[in-house]
């Protein structure tokens, strides 16, 4: 394809292609300070569904290595959104080498904060928020997990933000590299992040997990244990490939339910949820 | 653009001769992986390659397709073993068919072959009893609807696909190898009756209709998408079986002429040299007639793993419903299929 962008984030290597010049500038100002991808693993491509969306309200459709039929193509303005769903989209259904958590990370003195959640529950903000109070921010979205080792293995992309959270990110980190601001997407507004030059430096170090936080934004702060059983399903159900792992999938995640500490937060605001798991941190 | 040779004659130069995968540079590789994505061969070309010194991030891209082939053939035999253990009962031939009996018989052809649904073969008059084993035992339609249903059961050669409510796998059961309606008629009774025990108590097609079936699977039925994979299983079949046994040959010929499947037959052995260089007899070591076509259909894919030739594609997509029916046949099933499009379903 015309135009392309090589990118490594940690052990996933991706390249994206595209129709269109704009889409890859855009990633390429993301993604600036990432290492080349020598060989990819997964191959994502930027182009319209078919010949006249080029140019008749351009759409992008969700395509690459791997695509399901329903993903509805994205207008040209959210080039950026569609990129980064192929990407998630390839790692979710193809990436084997590690057990995927659908969740953030934060790291400090080597050890590692698993953060998990549904959609809502504040992890990217809360992710990103430690990474300004002298957390290295490891992943959002995918968490690796390396079956055999058990270590958690930065994937540091882009982080989404969305709606009511891009003002408060941007409120505390200005100085930040941040992706076009997208409207009307089908996720509402989001507004891409690009990692600190701390974690992109960091990529290929991994940590060892210290604690599963399960936070919900809302309430007042408060928090819970949570037991292994609960913390089992809750992670098989944000996995998108632990069955595709059979037995060794089934090992590990039955370690880390057993053998972390699992913890509930709610949280009001994100100074009371950083002062939860700063609280949470020493007292481990 | 992936240079002078297309990245699937190149994928199936490296499956064909692993040797070459040792000259390959990084833009090669990335356009290899990517074809043989597309063309779902990328675990079979990864057990190709087994042990020739590459690049380190491909070495860990082949683990990882090595270890889903693995995990493919664990869940497909497991998927056969239920279906063994829900037809007991009635005491009939459970053939298996395709990617699962590779597996099971442990050929060639099943080593890192992708294995989707389990499609198994039983005799046409056990089809009901059949059936209702399997909807007893879990397995439901997978597409409920009128009109499909009695076109799958007056004019198909399986039922119409079942999926199980707690595996989420789909099986199709066959009582022949294509459609009713379709030119050729194989003798599915045969395939039944001469075919092989497997240890598991299931059975295998005896070594001649592995191949008829493949070779009709891809040339007398369906529009060639997965063409290469699907000739690649002819490739790897030929090659162990002409291996055990010196007579191979002759008794191919006297099976596909039983099958009236000559034509399909002599043009896989024509492609599959093409492609594969594999061994066959000197009159199909060349293409000849249509082939070309056909090669270059097999062809139509870059090196970003994009369908390309849209009209020859398009052109295979109408032989494939030209072969499958008789003209009348096809209009009224075309009519119908589109009727349903535009007037929605009441529900």
């Amino acid at each position: 394809m015309r135009h392309r962008l090589h990118v490594r984030v940690g052990p996933i290597g991706f390249r994206i292609g595209s129709v269109w010049r704009r889409p890859i500038e855009q990633l390429a100002m993301l993604y600036a300070g990432y290492p080349a991808a020598e060989v990819p693993d997964f191959t994502v491509r930027l182009a319209p569904p078919s010949a006249w969306r080029r140019v008749v309200r351009p759409t992008v459709a969700l395509a690459g290595d791997l695509t399901l039929p329903e993903a509805a193509p994205l207008p040209l303005a959210q080039a950026v959104l569609a990129a980064e769903m192929a990407m998630n989209l390839q790692v979710a259904l193809g990436h084997r080498r590690h057990l995927l958590l659908h969740a953030a990370a934060v790291e400090r003195d080597g050890r590692a904060i698993i953060i998990t959640g549904e959609s809502g529950a504040g992890k990217s903000t809360l992710a990103t928020m430690l990474a300004t109070q002298g957390w290295r921010f490891m992943a959002d979205e995918f968490v690796l997990i390396d079956p055999v080792l058990g270590e958690v293995h930065p994937f540091p992309r882009p982080i989404s933000l969305k709606n009511a959270a891009i003002a408060a990110v941007t409120a505390r980190c200005p100085d930040r590299r941040f992706g076009p601001l997208l409207t009307a997407t089908p996720k509402g507004t989001v507004r891409h992040l690009a990692p600190d030059a701390r974690a992109v430096a960091a990529m290929d170090r991994a940590a060892r997990p210290a604690m599963i936080l399960f936070p919900r934004f809302g309430a007042a702060p408060a928090w819970r244990a949570v037991g292994a059983g609960e913390a089992f399903v809750r992670l098989t159900q944000s996995s998108t490939n632990y069955v595709a792992l059979g037995e060794a999938g089934f090992d590990r995640m039955t370690r880390l339910a057993r053998d972390l500490p699992r913890i509930a937060i709610d949280y009001p605001d994100t100074d009371a949820a950083i002062e939860l798991v700063e609280g949470l941190w020493r007292a481990l | 653009m992936a240079g002078a040779v297309s990245g699937v004659r190149a994928l199936a130069g490296v499956l064909a001769d692993p040797a070459r995968a040792a000259r390959l540079d990084a833009q090669q590789w990335t356009t290899l992986l990517t074809v043989a994505r597309a063309e779902q061969l990328l675990s079979a070309l990864a057990m190709r390659v087994d042990g020739i010194a590459v690049p380190a991030p491909v070495g860990a891209i082949l683990s990882d397709a090595r270890a889903i082939a693995q995990e493919a053939r664990r869940a497909a035999l497991w998927e056969a073993e239920v279906v063994r253990r829900a037809l007991l009962p009635l005491g009939e031939r459970v053939v298996l068919l395709k990617g699962t009996a590779f597996a099971a018989g442990g050929l060639l052809a099943g080593q890192g072959r992708l294995i989707g649904d389990l499609d198994i073969l039983v005799a046409r008059a056990a089809l009901p009893r059949v059936e209702a084993a399997l909807l007893a035992a879990g397995w439901a339609w997978a597409k409920p609807d009128a009109y499909d249903d009695a076109y799958y059961r007056r004019w198909m050669h399986e039922l119409p696909p079942l999926i199980h409510r707690d595996r989420d796998r789909l099986l199709d059961v066959h009582h022949t190898i294509l459609p009713i309606t379709a030119r050729i008629t194989p003798d599915a009774a045969a395939i039944v009756a001469d075919a092989i025990p497997l240890s598991t108590g299931l059975w295998m097609p005896c070594p001649e209709d592995m191949v008829i079936h493949a070779a009709l699977h891809l040339f007398a039925d369906g529009d060639l998408s997965g063409g290469l994979r699907n000739l690649w299983d002819i490739d790897r079949l030929l090659r162990e079986f002409t291996d055990d046994r010196g007579d191979f040959w002759a008794r191919l010929a006297a099976r596909t002429a039983r099958h009236g499947a000559a034509r399909p037959l002599q043009r896989a052995l024509r492609l599959s040299a093409h492609f594969f260089g594999t061994p066959v007899p000197a009159e199909s070591a060349r293409l000849r007639g249509g082939d070309a076509w056909f090669a270059r259909r097999l062809l139509a894919r870059d090196g970003w793993g994009r369908a390309t030739r849209p009209a020859t594609r398009l052109a295979f997509y109408v032989r494939s419903h030209w072969i499958r029916m008789p003209a009348p046949l096809l209009a009224r099933h075309l009519a119908i299929k589109m009727w349903k499009r535009v007037v929605p379903a009441r529900s």
